[in-house]
């Protein structure tokens, strides 16, 4: 077997290897994708009621309370990366790492020092890289979210959000995160947790329904106190619940390219050998005719 | 969360029946589900400053939990009863929604 033969073989065998390798990714990611997504959904009652409680009082009460009263001047800001643990997911985790650095440009732009925090071992990589300081990392749990990890991440934040600036508390918190739209699309999304920028307020206004004027039990303070940490860990978990069932739907995308690029690839070098395979066999009968003359002229 | 209309305060599901005026639309939802929701005819629910039974008509309240049970009798008069922890209480407009950051059936 010639040289240039061998190597076209081998270039297949690796094609193929590789892609009974991208098609299982495929395939896993794609099994996963439903069960993220009904994670989603099932988080849904609880963060739409905390969302309506928040919005309630926030709209409601004319209390001044952190929750609800914008900062005169903002120094500092918080900003959380949510990105994978693992690659192989296309542009999973460079949109999200993108699309901050466009945030904090903007930020810094306005004055504001900005803090990280990052979730997921790709932010992790990122910033050790470039020697970029993040205030904490959390990794291991990007693809199956649990809540008591939102949790955690709530609590940092919170805690730095009423500590006095003077002692390095932050006046907003930003988190940006891959949403799930469905298998083919994921929107990275910059949202600013806090202050609240509430919504549904306006809109209650202008469907006839106007805000109940509620009862705070014991008193609105204490009422906005436990709904603010409660609040944040909902968005938090929201925002890992999307960011997982979107990374395993940008998985799978990745992985679906990659298969049918091993295809491609196979089938090209099978070409390249067949040509190969030909020419070789061409030059051997041309070789056995022109000695076969010489023989024969000579005798 | 992207749900404005569900985001509202006495906006109601298009799939789920007006309550009638002695009744109360009741759902108890835990961080990761919905525990448990359905027509009830009372709530009983335990805040930190006592225990606080509720009523078809009920003014709008926002009250915080404390660990306890929250009881549900429904129109039939059987008695659901859920442990929340770590949570709040809302009403308006008789619908009832308690949140809780661990909540399970008993």
């Amino acid at each position: 077997m010639g040289a240039q033969l061998r190597v076209y073989r081998q270039r297949i065998k690796a094609a193929q290897t590789t892609k009974k390798i991208t098609r299982a990714m495929e395939l896993i990611s794609a099994s996963r994708i439903a069960k993220a997504q009904a994670r989603v959904a099932a988080s849904g009652p609880y963060s739409r009621a905390v969302t309506r409680a928040v919005s309630a009082v926030a709209t409601y009460s004319n209390v001044d309370h952190v929750l609800t009263t914008e900062p005169e001047k903002v120094t500092r800001a918080a900003v959380v990366l949510f990105t994978s643990d693992r690659g192989l997911a296309g542009a999973f985790s460079t949109n999200i790492i993108r699309e901050s650095g466009e945030l904090v440009a903007k930020l810094q732009g306005e004055g504001k020092e900005v803090i990280y925090y990052t979730v997921g071992r790709k932010a992790a990589a990122y910033f050790t890289f470039r020697r970029r300081a993040a205030e904490k990392i959390w990794t291991g749990d990007t693809e199956r979210p649990e809540f008591v990890r939102a949790q955690e991440i709530g609590s940092t934040l919170v805690e730095k959000f009423v500590q006095p600036e003077s002692e390095g508390g932050v006046n907003e918190i930003h988190i940006v995160y891959n949403r799930f739209v469905n298998s083919v699309t994921q929107i990275p999304e910059v949202i600013r947790l806090l202050p609240l920028e509430v919504i549904e307020g306006d809109e209650a206004a202008a469907d006839g329904q106007a805000f109940p004027s509620y009862e705070f039990e014991p008193d609105v303070g204490s009422v906005l106190n436990a709904l603010l940490p409660v609040y944040i860990e909902s968005r938090i978990f929201n925002a890992m619940l999307q960011s997982a069932a979107a990374e395993h739907a940008a998985r799978q995308t990745a992985m679906h390219s990659a298969s049918d690029n091993a295809d491609k690839l196979i089938k090209d070098y099978t070409r390249l050998a067949n040509n190969a395979r030909q020419s070789e066999i061409t030059q051997q009968i041309s070789e056995i005719v022109g000695g076969a003359d010489a023989l024969s002229s000579a005798g | 969360m992207t749900d404005a209309q569900a985001g509202q305060p006495g906006a109601r599901d298009p799939g789920v029946p007006e309550p009638d005026a002695h009744e109360l639309h009741v759902s108890i939802v835990s961080a990761d589900q919905e525990v448990w929701s359905g027509i009830a005819r009372q709530i009983i629910a335990r805040t930190t400053v006592g225990e606080i039974g509720i009523l078809a008509g009920h003014e709008p309240i926002l009250a915080i939990l404390a660990a306890g049970e929250v009881r549900v009798t429904t129109p039939s008069g059987e008695v659901v009863t859920a442990h929340a922890d770590d949570g709040f209480l809302s009403v308006d407009h008789d619908r009832v929604t308690v949140v809780a950051r661990t909540a399970a059936l008993v």
